[in-house]
């Protein structure tokens, strides 16, 4: 069997198989059982000390909310003046500048989200100081505030009928102290073994076999890289993330990091199951999105594996596959493996230029993105899913003849009107931010010349990495087709608002669904209730995802990828 | 079940008066309650002005002017059609209201005037408060409580029911409804309601919409087909930008259709008659209902409080076996038991004589000259004869013999104390006979269970509702009936805040329930179920605290109207699935048709080789229109229910109309497509 492929299988056989201890693992850590981190415990509490915190309050969910909000606030500012006032601080051997305003609020947002979306190259943009303490920091704390939502969504659809969700803070702290970190020493054990730098040194002076001379950037890589691809934050050490020999040096480290990506995503999805006893529901989730991911890799493997038509005409060999923008040292399947393992979850890392994969790959790679809820983000992925298991409870409740219910809640116009909310917030900004872009870019030509042209592939292409640039920022994913020019006043501020509002609407939203459901009487099952952990229903919930989610997109993708798809195949 | 169904759903005269509604109902202001077709009809009207200011300039940017005029009438259809579906379940419900209504106006009324007299007046100037006569042959003119005499009245008029009722003065049958005869015997009757304010008045004013409220499930749906429309409006609105970058003209033609063909109008157009239908499904039924709500909420049922008498078993119980004690003859026991019964007139009674037939006793060998009948009272708890000759027979509860035979000094025999318990433990009532204070046998009395009641509970069982059996019986007979007709749980010797508590127990663990009653003592009861259904000729305060009056009194009724229930949320969930699985087959009919001309490659997308881009598109928008009056009648009718375990309906009905509302336009544009490829 063709090693390439056989690679990209175990990967998907190791995501699984390890997902599922992970998962009971992590129910026990939110259920507050004895875990074998318990020791840890003492460090918590005097920190939960020093910030006056009180780990056992029972919040509401509007509590729980107004924590996390107000620490992301709190996170914003602390951010934005890091990064505004870099060149000051210490730990800058290389001399790097601070950014300006609009980048810093790109920067700062995007790493606040979980997004990651880098307008900058991690080598000049920033110093060793805000790579610590602003993007590390970041990477562990958003991680771990989608986590504790979840968590907080957990505790009430376990719930008979509560009025409390659990403490923010409590689950903030053990997401990152007894998930995030145990695992992200592992994986940065490895990556140290593999050659990944970790040091405070500058520029390293090199001189090639060629005899030129070189500056090597690096720093303390190690540190960053695990948790950038652990807490789906995908924010590279490094300009050109995990294609940098020094991100990403071997096909080892290189399955470790696609591994990592997935690995906590996939094991939440199991971690509810043990939560609320209710595996079967927690299997029957967790084959929609199986599914919907390895039709996905399916899709890009054939097409990355088969090069480009266009190119073969021209009498370039394309048996290694279409290599434009790969690195040679991982191949074809592994990166097409990783464009979809990064989509489908709020990642955004990569290990080859998306924008150079082929159309299908592309459109893939974007409607993932824009379903976004097969696995996620750590923690709000699977929070998207329970928006449109929502609808989809809704409207198999009617067909069998109930008014419908989840887990023996009913679900009313309250609740609808939220999920509706959400479900729709997403195409929304997507569709509309393209939309703006689109029409500067037709009707104001003077303007996109002054932000130097944005696009560097005219035609479909050139939609293509617009739609791309809004799907990214909207999924909070931080990936992007890097051949728009995206540094400049108008995408770091259009997409720095696009991150926010789905980032925080989305979390409130479904925190306040499960809290209201919550609060409501509870319905013990009978013969005339709609099981929701069936086949039938699996097929109901990814059908009414595929219809909302993606068809919305169609029109925007047919011009897009489609329409490329057809110029280079007919 | 009796049904006034008739026998098409479109009779003529309706069909005309919903056209003309459909007219009528283009106010925007009525529009305005649907928020998708209230957004259909702006566009329309956006198409009209395209239409004629594109005619007037002789612009032909947005495409030929016959294009455009196709496209706005078909537009105009669709919403005609929409309101044709609501104007049409409201004339259905209305027709049905009205011939129940016109029973009863207009009708002479014997008023009793403060003074005594007698005068006769319209039934419509009868007030609350009012008292009339009526007498035999006399149509009652207005709902009402008798508050004097007895009578046996036709209803059948109201209920189809030809068999004559006794209503009386007191007691739980004391209510009379207008329209119907008494047959014999006088009464006098108190107006109960005001004019125009009765149950039926209600409900015709639910169904004509003035004071239709949408229910809370109803809002739910419409909030979410409403986001679905306003990510259409996104999707159309930010294309315009999107094809102008990609260099394609889209004419404003091409966008309305692609919008209006994306947006849920099928089931958004069909949403109110939906609700309609249901109610006047209940309404055939014979079941007036206060509110839509409520026949939403009988779908949702968990647990149905139902009487033994009535529902489970026939109304009467009936002897079927004699049992003397030790040393009596078994004929003269016999004997002894059909004098007792001769003038006894309970359907009890006639039956012990019936069986004494059986056994070969004739009555007309037995002389009761002379005797005197001693009449069943609640005081004494039995009933029999005094005999010329001075012998006293008895028979009643075994409590009251035995307390009247040890009162005279005599024994009570074991023996009948074990007869009693073993006919009480199969489900039968003791009736134990005495003979001049002696007791000398005992009858059994057996309910006989209702013909069919068995697969009526399996098929409530598999619906997921619990049915619990309310009766007056001891604890074993409930037991026996409760096992033999299969019913989940039962309330013995029940008492009416027995009724009230269970239903409290049940709500509190979170379940809906649903109970039927009569008397005042159930009122309480009625009004704390979820849906509590009083008989119409049960008393006004029944009639009051329920949230439906079942017209026929038939205690079965509840099964049905939980099926009406499921009804109507199914056909809700059903097109709603339908409504959306259409868009794949909308998107593929008419993004290619958007871009093929200044994309040829995108020709590629036209999977179902329709003609042109101006035939996909009207295609489209026409199959969209058509399918709203196709599905009139299924949304008239309801999705048949089957009582087959949520997942398995659930598999059933994705494939129907999920599956099947992914297929059938493709099929459908196709064809239409062959015909509209003549012209354009």
């Amino acid at each position: 069997m063709n090693t390439e492929l056989l690679g990209s299988i175990i990967q998907i056989i190791l995501m699984v198989v390890l997902a599922y201890p992970l998962g009971k693992y992590i129910a026990k850590v939110y259920k507050g059982e004895k875990t074998c981190f318990d020791f840890l415990a003492p460090v918590e509490r005097w920190i939960f000390k020093i910030c006056g915190i009180d780990p056992k309050e029972e919040m509401s969910w509007k509590s729980f909310l107004k924590a996390l909000l107000t620490v992301n606030l709190f996170w914003f500012f602390w951010g934005m003046i890091l990064l505004w006032t870099q060149q000051y601080l210490p730990l800058n051997p290389d001399g790097n500048a601070g950014q300006s305003s609009h980048l810093s609020f790109n920067t700062c947002i995007s790493f606040m989200v979980n997004c990651n979306l880098q307008h900058y190259s991690g080598e000049s943009g920033l110093t060793y100081f805000t790579q610590l303490f602003v993007i590390m920091l970041f990477q562990f704390i958003t991680a771990a505030t989608g986590m504790a939502a979840l968590a907080g969504i957990f505790k009430a659809m376990a719930a008979k009928t509560t009025k409390t969700i659990g403490n923010f803070w409590d689950l903030l702290m053990k997401s990152c102290t007894r998930i995030l970190l145990p695992l992200s020493l592992v994986v940065g054990f490895i990556l140290i073994l593999q050659g990944t730098p970790m040091g405070f040194d500058g520029k390293m002076q090199l001189t090639t076999l060629e005899g030129h001379e070189q500056q090597i950037s690096q720093g303390p890589a190690a540190a960053i890289i695990p948790i950038k691809q652990l807490g789906t934050n995908g924010g590279g050490y490094f300009g050109v993330n995990s294609s940098h020999p020094l991100e990403n040096p071997t096909y080892l480290t290189n399955m470790v990091e696609c591994w990592a990506i997935l690995i906590l995503p996939m094991a939440m999805v199991f971690a509810l199951g043990f939560y609320l006893k209710r595996k079967k529901l927690s299997y029957t989730i967790f084959g929609v999105m199986l599914f919907a991911y390895l039709v996905s890799v399916g899709i890009n493997t054939y097409y990355e594996m088969n090069g480009n038509p266009k190119i073969a005409e021209m009498g370039i060999d394309q048996a290694a596959g279409a290599m434009e923008g790969k690195e040679t040292r991982l191949g074809a399947a592994a990166t097409a493996l990783w464009s979809c393992t990064t989509t489908v979850t709020s990642n955004g890392s990569v290990n080859g230029m998306h924008d150079s994969t082929m159309p299908l790959s592309g459109m893939m790679e974007m409607l993932n993105m824009q379903i976004n809820t097969w696995f996620g983000g750590v923690g709000v992925g699977f929070m998207n899913y329970y928006a449109f298991l929502i609808i989809a409870v809704f409207i198999s409740g009617l067909m069998v003849g109930r008014t419908p219910e989840f887990l023996g809640k009913k679900v009313e116009a309250r609740e609808m009107k939220i999920a509706t909310i959400v479900a729709l917030a997403h195409p929304f900004v997507i569709l509309i931010g393209t939309a703006v872009a689109c029409y500067y870019y037709v009707y104001n030509p003077a303007f996109v010349e002054a932000e130097g042209g944005w696009l560097n592939n005219p035609g479909f292409h050139g939609l293509s990495e617009m739609l791309y640039e809004y799907t990214s920022s909207s999924a909070n994913n931080g990936s992007g087709f890097e051949g728009l020019g995206d540094n400049t006043w108008f995408w770091n501020f259009t997409t720095g608002l696009a991150l926010i509002i789905s980032r925080y609407l989305p979390i409130v939203g479904q925190v306040a669904i499960a809290g209201l459901l919550a609060q409501k009487k509870f319905i013990p099952e009978s013969a005339g209730t709609l099981k929701t952990d069936t086949a039938t229903f699996a097929v109901m919930t990814f059908s009414v995802i595929f219809i909302v989610a993606a068809l919305s997109f169609f029109p925007a993708l047919t011009l897009g990828p489609i329409a490329e798809y057809f110029s280079i195949y007919l | 079940m009796k049904e006034n169904r008739s026998a098409s759903l479109f009779p003529k005269e309706l069909v005309i008066e919903s056209l003309k509604q459909s007219f009528v109902k283009l106010d925007p202001r009525t529009m305005f309650r649907n928020p998708i077709m209230f957004i259909v009809e702006v566009v329309t009207f956006v198409m009209l002005i395209v239409t004629v200011w594109a005619a007037a300039t002789g612009n032909t940017a947005q495409g030929l002017a016959g294009y455009n005029i196709v496209v706005f009438i078909v537009l105009f259809l669709t919403l005609l059609f929409a309101n044709f579906a609501e104007a049409i379940a409201e004339a259905r419900g209305k027709a049905q209201a009205d011939s129940l209504r016109k029973t009863r106006e207009e009708t002479p009324a014997k008023r009793v005037d403060a003074n005594g007299t007698v005068t006769t007046v319209s039934s419509s100037q009868l007030k609350k408060g009012d008292v009339f006569i009526c007498e035999a042959g006399d149509t009652i003119p207005s709902d009402g409580e008798i508050i004097e005499g007895l009578a046996s009245i036709d209803e059948s008029a109201i209920t189809g029911e030809s068999a004559p009722v006794i209503r009386e003065a007191g007691g739980d049958k004391s209510s009379v409804t207008g329209g119907t005869k008494v047959l014999s015997d006088q009464i006098r009757v108190m107006v109960t309601t005001q004019p125009g304010e009765s149950f039926l008045d209600k409900m015709i004013a639910l169904v004509e919409g003035a004071s239709r409220k949408k229910t809370p499930n109803e809002i739910a749906l419409t909030i979410l087909l409403a986001g679905f429309t306003l990510v259409f409006v996104v999707v159309c609105g930010t294309l315009k930008p999107l094809a102008d970058y990609s260099g394609t003209q889209i004419t404003i033609a091409a966008f309305i259709s692609l919008f209006v063909c994306l947006i849920p109008t099928t089931i958004g157009g069909l949403l109110s008659a939906i609700g309609i239908a249901g109610m006047d499904r209940a309404l055939r039924a014979n079941v007036i209902t206060k509110s839509g709500k409520a026949v939403e909420t009988a779908g949702d049922i968990d647990t149905l409080l139902l009487d033994k008498t009535g529902t489970i078993t026939i109304g009467n119980r009936k002897a079927t076996q004699f049992y003397p004690v030790a040393g009596v003859d078994e004929h003269s026991f016999v004997q002894a038991c059909l004098m007792a019964s001769l003038s006894d007139e309970t359907p009890e009674g006639k039956s012990i004589v019936e069986l004494g037939r059986e056994r070969g006793i004739r009555i007309r060998d037995l002389s009761t000259s002379g005797s005197r009948m001693i009449r069943f009272t609640a005081e004494t708890k039995c009933s029999g004869v005094d005999l010329k000759d001075g012998t006293r027979i008895r028979k009643g509860a075994f409590d009251a013999i035995r307390r009247m035979s040890e009162a005279a000094g005599n024994k009570y025999p074991e023996e009948v104390a074990g007869l009693v318990g073993k006919i009480s433990g199969n489900g039968g009532t003791p009736l134990v006979v005495s003979q001049d204070d002696f007791i000398i046998g005992v009858i059994e009395l057996q309910d006989i269970i209702k013909p069919g009641i068995q697969e009526r509970f399996e098929r409530l069982r598999k619906m997921g509702v619990k049915t619990v059996m309310v009766t007056g019986d001891n604890p074993l007979t409930a037991k026996y009936i409760a096992e033999k007709a299969g019913v989940d749980d039962f309330i013995a010797e029940a008492k009416p805040e027995d009724k009230m508590n269970y239903i409290r127990k049940e709500q509190e663990a979170g379940k809906l329930v649903a109970m039927m009653g009569d008397g005042t003592n159930d009122a309480p009861a009625l009004a704390q179920a979820n849906v509590g259904v009083a008989m119409n000729s049960g008393t006004q305060a029944a009639k009051e605290a329920g949230n439906m009056v079942d017209l026929d009194n038939d205690p079965t009724k509840l099964i049905e109207i939980v099926e009406i229930g499921k009804q109507l949320l199914m056909t809700r969930g059903t097109l709603t699935t339908f409504s959306i699985a259409n868009d794949v087959a909308k998107y593929f009919a008419i993004v290619p048709a958007l871009f093929m001309v200044a994309i040829p490659q995108l020709a590629a997308l036209n999977v179902m080789r329709l003609h042109s881009p101006e035939s996909a598109i009207l295609s489209a928008v026409i199959f969209n229109a058509v399918i709203i009056p196709i599905l009139i009648p299924l949304a008239l009718r309801g999705v048949a229910y089957k009582p087959i375990g949520a997942s398995a309906l659930l598999r059933r009905n994705l494939l129907i109309y999920g599956v099947g509302g992914v297929i059938a336009p493709f099929i459908g544009i196709k064809l239409i497509d062959m015909m509209v490829s003549l012209f354009f």
